[in-house]
């Protein structure tokens, strides 16, 4: 069979998988729509989670940024998994006690305050909106480039799907498709993975394997990476090129910004107890991990497969997947030098005379998941596979965001804030209603993508950063901290955070470079100093303002032990 | 402010001071277990990565603080969450505050 019926095959079955699932977990009342009536179990939440938290970013993107940065990649891998340690210790089993629906219903609740309450509704949308834009575009790529169908009907195709599974079962529907996404992507990306291990190392476990001997050359794979990369001009591969200092912020903000990211949150109201709280993050986390430490392992592969595969040898030779994806734009080859060979060579690389060398050859780092398998003459249903685990990916995220902002609309601002009168049937009916709106404008960035999707991934964690997981964290851990310190401290962290970034960014991109950052840090890590300023003013203004009424204590008190979580249900404070 | 009386909700359960060990216990763990994790992060993966990138995993082609920052980390990150869990669903016994096995 060809790589196209293979894919179509591959994707058609999981795709049926998930109508499939929908259809048997419909969604009755506003419990099972938020929280799937906090009756998953805490494994099922774990692998749940795993496929929310892992988008297209990371099954897509990630192993190729780590490909070109070596261990400038770290970032994300220590980032993206550290964060769940945070949200285990820190936060999980306490908002799982709390038993609210949505993380603005904590803060509202905890804060006594409504402007607390909006400020944190404001914040859910907005990272959720900027994150599930870069999803619908990526389940687009994916169905342009391996089903040959226009982005714009991928997109069509996909809004489809979470439409149906979304606005039909909310968060039953989502977190049981959820389990089987899971599953397709994993096993799509450890396939090849797999594969390619053995066919460089002959170790069949890709963690191991990145560690072990070259096959062909009999040395070390990364001594031999290192080598040519200090051959071609490119900085060490196990060195990178960032500061420390940046990339302990961009770490920090990373991991902080993860266990502040709402839709990651929300998986642990779903369980029954507190300790299956605490145990779903476990098991979430080892499921992430399997992909994440794989990641480096086909970072590395891929990145010696290229380098081996292009360095220097005639363009007119290149394999047949080189055209493929020259015609896509993915790579693209300009001989400067007219000798046909393709010189592909970092900024330090010097001929023998010692005048620089001209890099001839552009490659989007997409390519190192997408083309892996066509680079390493895998079978064609490994293809197949990889395109349906990307859309897996892709579309189990967006269901996750889209749920929370159908949550934050017909829960935190309707039933909560302007509208408490509304019946048990009229907020199903607006979760419903607000859900498929979601789907429509998400699709319509998919479609139409605002250009700036990469760069605004910075700020839903550097937001998620500097303004919930402060403000959960002194609601859990100080009974003293009060409205106005939280309602400040969020404030400033925003603030302060977006202002950086939006500098850097949009208003002066030219001086986004290491000299004109504060001490050095790049915008993807001030969401660290933002947080930090967070704690500082939340702390210094509770100090100088009232005490919270006595029933917070009473309340923060009782989140602190497990006994009695119960359901899932509204907060009478 | 801690008589639990002044308040009453289905929720109310156990009296509020009465768990201030278990609290205490806690922070504890937590201080202990962060105190690894900022440790195997931060400090091997990115402050100390150059030192121990000067040794190298014992049979392996990795440099250590490379290791740690792109492997290390993670699996140590995986046993700190399933550590805690142990930890705290025995304190959490002890002081007579777990929700059953119904």
């Amino acid at each position: 069979m060809t790589v196209l019926s293979w894919t179509f095959v591959m994707v058609g079955l999981s795709f049926t998988l998930y109508i499939g699932i929908a259809i048997w977990s419909r969604a009755s009342s506003t419990s099972e729509f938020y929280v799937a009536g906090a009756g998953v179990s805490p494994l099922a939440n774990g692998m749940a989670t795993a496929a929310d938290w892992m988008s297209a970013a990371s099954f897509i993107s990630m192993a190729g940024i780590i490909s070109f940065g070596g261990y400038d990649g770290s970032v994300y891998l220590m980032g993206w998994t550290g964060g769940y340690v945070l949200l285990a210790l820190l936060l999980a089993p306490y908002l799982r006690r709390f038993g609210a629906y949505t993380v603005p219903d904590f803060v509202g609740d905890r804060y006594y305050s409504q402007a607390a309450r909006i400020v944190a509704v404001v914040c859910a949308i907005f990272v959720s909106f900027t994150y599930v834009a870069g999803q619908m575009q990526g389940v687009g790529i994916v169905f342009s480039r391996f089903l040959e169908v226009p982005i714009n009907v991928g997109v069509l195709i996909g809004m489809g799907i979470v439409f149906f599974y979304a606005v039909l079962g909310g968060m039953k529907g989502i977190t049981y498709t959820q389990v089987a996404q899971y599953c397709v992507l994993i096993f799509a990306y450890l396939v090849p993975a797999i594969f390619l291990s053995l066919l460089i190392t002959g170790n069949a476990i890709p963690q191991l394997g990145f560690g072990g001997v070259d096959q062909a050359s009999g040395t070390f794979l990364l001594d031999n990476l290192n080598d040519l990369h200090r051959d071609l001009g490119f900085a060490a591969y196990t060195s990178g090129t960032k500061s420390t200092i940046d990339i302990f912020f961009i770490t920090a903000a990373l991991m902080v910004g993860t266990a502040g990211l709402p839709h990651v949150i929300i998986r642990f109201y779903t369980v029954p107890k507190v300790k299956d709280a605490r145990i779903s993050v476990g098991f979430a986390l080892v499921f992430i991990a399997l992909l994440y430490t794989a990641a480096p392992a086909v970072a590395v592969f891929a990145r010696t497969n290229l380098l081996n595969t292009v360095s220097e040898q005639p363009y007119s030779e290149m394999p047949e997947w080189f055209s493929t994806w020259e015609s896509t734009g993915l790579i693209s080859f300009d001989d400067h030098n007219g000798d046909g060979l393709i010189q592909y060579v970092g900024p330090e690389a010097r001929d023998a005379s010692g005048a620089p060398i001209e890099n001839e050859l552009s490659i989007n780092r997409d390519i190192i998941v997408l083309a892996n398998p066509e680079i390493a003459n895998l079978p064609n249903w490994v293809i197949g596979l990889v395109a349906a685990g990307g859309l897996a990916a892709a579309l189990s995220t967006a269901a996750g965001l889209l749920l929370v902002i159908s949550a934050a609309v017909s829960h935190d601002l309707l039933k909560r804030s302007f509208m408490p009168e509304i019946t048990e049937r009229g907020e199903l009916i607006a979760a419903r209603v607000s859900a498929g709106l979601a789907v429509v404008v998400a699709g319509y960035f998919g479609i139409n993508p605002p250009g700036f999707v990469a760069e605004v991934v910075a700020f839903a964690f550097g937001l998620a950063a500097a303004s919930f997981f402060p403000a959960i964290i002194m609601g859990i851990f100080s009974k003293r901290m009060n409205r106005e310190g939280a309602v400040l401290g969020m404030i400033t962290g925003i603030t302060f955070t977006a202002a950086y970034i939006v500098y850097f960014k949009f208003i002066d991109p030219s001086a986004n470079t290491a000299e004109y950052w504060w001490f050095g840090v790049s915008p993807e890590g001030i969401g660290t100093v933002g947080m930090i300023l967070n704690f500082a003013v939340a702390t210094s203004v509770s100090y100088f303002t009232p005490p919270p009424p006595p029933h917070i204590p009473d309340l923060v008190e009782r989140i602190r032990v497990p006994k009695g979580a119960g359901e899932a249900h509204e907060v009478s404070a | 402010m801690t008589n639990p009386s002044d308040y009453s909700s289905p929720r109310a359960d156990p009296p509020a001071g009465s768990n201030e060990g278990y609290w205490r216990k806690n922070l504890t763990y937590l201080g202990i277990l962060l105190s690894i994790w900022f440790a195997v992060s931060y400090g091997a993966g990115i402050l100390f990565v150059e030192q121990l990138n000067s040794f190298h995993l014992p049979g392996t082609g990795f440099p250590l603080g490379f290791w740690f920052a792109q492997q290390g980390s993670i699996y140590v990150f995986v046993a700190l969450i399933f550590v805690y869990v142990y930890l705290m669903n025995r304190l959490d016994r002890e002081y007579g505050v777990d929700e059953g096995a119904e």
